[in-house]
């Protein structure tokens, strides 16, 4: 694949520290590209450092280490208002819960608007009031809703007012973090669709942070896996779901449940044991099948070529 | 709206009527009259002047009368001092108390708020620990002692305000420094509770994703949201300052309603306790109204309007 980079990231650390002596440290040397036009999937479980990477992507977090390259720029270095201001216009966040994330003593319009605002990207009333009930109708909801306030709206529907939101300032990168996990089902697969429309519309670029494996599957080019801190697994979504490589990613995948019984029957669990891991060097990240990147040591590389760089 | 403001309007005179009723009967079950004293006078000396004031009559008798005078604004006229109605008496002791009262209120909420704020966004820094010791001080040491240290070093000592007594504006300094320290603390710890709850809140998260600046999120997502449990303790809070007093207008020597009323008591005098009664009680239900419109201004999802 020899596509643009749009982001770079680059031996990136995010750790906290929790007592005097303690640290966490949740993002711990992360390294992987993210393509323009292509979905990122960011999957693992809950706790593992994905939601703090998208944040740190973002600068909500200043990170503790490494480099967050953005069409060529460092995110992370020093930066005047200006830099800040282009950079925070292009790259743009869907949050996980519609329910918290948006102002309750805020109407619509001005939640939306907001981003415009700061960027001066309304000329005058009129305008904005009509880039609003664009987006607002682009997501799929209506322009009377400019109007109202956030409780007013299912929770559907508030993810669409996050998504509008997001969508106000025209970025080019959107991290979405966990845009559905507080959604109902049937929801989900509504906001998924719309995430995947506008993407071939304005030619987006995602990072989609998620623990649903199947709904990463359906919606990323390329999956990343995560483990404590660490990325295990990278490669394109077809290839990940059909060699799986990392232990880890084996486990996960024997997790996901099919409504199918003959399947069920025979589905076996793979427990992950971190343990089982050969420890007489660090290991590091491998190219094992052309685009499929595992985190392993020599003498796992040379296991897991063997085992899976022939298979098709 | 209107409809809910002339509904709540209509609520006000009836909860005022049962006030009046209530405190009115209350009154006639105190020991002792309003005859200072009785035991001087003679028994037909006693009968005019029980006469004069209507508390010959039987207590149903008054009690209508009251009624019928209070719908016409008539509070009757005060036992204590000759002739004077009452009205115009808590007209002219009502001055006082509100000018500082309500002084001492919107300088203690206001810092009290800054103080707040600055705890809140300097969490468990230097600021944050020096404000919550103000609060705790605030909270802590009694209105009185605190006008007593203000009399002496900055009444005496320093001489740059009168020490007590009425009349200029500078008379009004030292009272309100001192009422304002209880709102202050108040205001202070609420508000830092508030915010730093607020500020954590997934919508301040977006906020800062959207680029909106520190100042704008604190003052523009955050304030609005911390505002609602400050104004519900505030409120009442409010009406005690407004409507005098007792302590800090005897220390002060201010001609104030507080002091009055104390009098009152002590007297029997029954028009000007039903009157200061009534005042309190009426400020009271109209401040409850006011903060409940308030809370829509602030947070929509509390509107009472049907439909726009």
């Amino acid at each position: 694949m020899s596509q643009e980079k749009l982001v770079e990231i680059k031996n990136l650390k995010q750790h906290f520290k929790t007592g005097r002596h303690s640290v966490v440290k949740a993002v711990d040397g992360l390294n992987f590209d993210i393509f323009k036009g292509e979905t990122f999937g960011l999957v693992g479980e809950s706790g593992c450092g994905k939601s703090t990477t998208g944040r740190t992507i973002i600068r909500l977090y200043d990170a503790t280490d490494g480099e967050v390259i953005f069409n060529g720029e460092n995110v992370h270095g020093k930066k005047n208002r200006e830099d800040l201001k282009k950079f925070n216009r292009e790259m743009q966040m869907i949050f996980q819960d519609p329910y918290a994330s948006l102002n309750p003593r805020m109407k619509v319009e001005d939640i939306i608007a907001e981003g415009m605002d700061i960027h001066g990207l309304a000329k005058d009333d009129k305008e904005r009031k009509a880039k609003v009930h664009e987006l607002l109708e682009t997501v799929g909801l209506n322009k009377e809703h400019a109007n109202r306030y956030p409780h007013e709206f299912s929770g559907g529907q508030r993810q669409r007012i996050g998504i509008a939101r997001a969508l106000a300032v025209d970025p080019s990168f959107i991290i979405a973090d966990e845009p559905i996990s507080a959604l109902d089902v049937s929801i989900q697969a509504q906001v998924v669709n719309l995430l995947k429309k506008l993407q071939h519309e304005k030619g987006l670029t995602y990072l989609f942070i998620a623990h649903d494996l199947s709904m990463v599957k359906y919606i990323s080019d390329r999956i990343g896996v995560m483990y404590f801190g660490k990325l295990v697994e990278v490669a394109d979504s077809d290839d990940l779901y059909n060699h799986p490589i990392h232990p880890y990613t084996q486990s996960l995948l024997s997790a996901i449940p099919l409504p199918d019984p003959d399947y069920e029957r025979s589905r076996e669990r793979f427990t992950y044991n971190p343990n089982n891991h050969d420890t007489s060097e660090e290991p590091e990240f491998r190219e094992v099948r052309p685009g499929h990147w595992v985190l392993c040591t020599t003498k796992e590389f040379d296991f897991y070529k063997k085992e899976h760089a022939t298979t098709k | 709206m209107t409809r809910y403001i002339l509904q709540r309007l209509g609520y006000m005179i009836i909860t005022m009527f049962l006030i009046a009723t209530f405190t009115f009967f209350l009154m006639k079950f105190l020991p002792g009259t309003p005859l200072s004293a009785a035991d001087k006078l003679s028994e037909e000396q006693q009968a005019v002047v029980l006469e004069k004031y209507g508390l010959d009559d039987p207590v149903p008798v008054q009690y209508f009368n009251y009624i019928v005078n209070l719908t016409q604004g008539d509070l009757g006229i005060s036992f204590q001092f000759d002739n004077r109605e009452v009205t115009t008496i808590i007209l002219e002791r009502i001055g006082p108390s509100m000018t500082i009262g309500v002084q001492a209120m919107i300088v203690g909420t206001i810092l009290g708020m800054l103080l707040g704020l600055v705890s809140a966004i300097y969490h468990n820094g230097f600021l944050d620990y020096g404000s919550t010791f103000i609060a705790v001080l605030g909270k802590s040491i009694p209105s009185f002692v605190f006008a007593g240290i203000l009399q002496y070093y900055v009444g005496v000592k320093l001489g740059w305000f009168p020490v007590a007594l009425w009349g200029t504006w500078q008379h009004t300094i030292m009272p309100t420094i001192a009422l304002a320290i209880f709102p202050l603390a108040i205001a202070a710890r609420f508000m830092r509770t508030e915010m730093l709850e607020v500020l954590g809140s997934d919508y301040i998260t977006t906020a800062r994703a959207k680029g909106v600046n520190k100042f704008g999120v604190v003052f523009k997502h955050g304030l609005r949201n911390a505002l609602i449990p400050l104004v519900t303790v505030l409120g009442p809070l409010a009406i005690g300052l407004v409507t005098g007093t007792l302590v800090i207008e005897n220390i002060f020597a201010v001609p104030g309603i507080g002091e009055q009323f104390v009098k009152a008591i002590n007297t029997n005098d029954f028009p000007i306790i039903m009157g200061t009664t009534l005042l309190i009680a009426f400020l009271f239900i109209f401040i409850i109204l006011v903060i409940d419109l308030l809370y829509g201004v602030i947070d929509p999802r509390i509107r009472l309007a049907e439909g726009e």
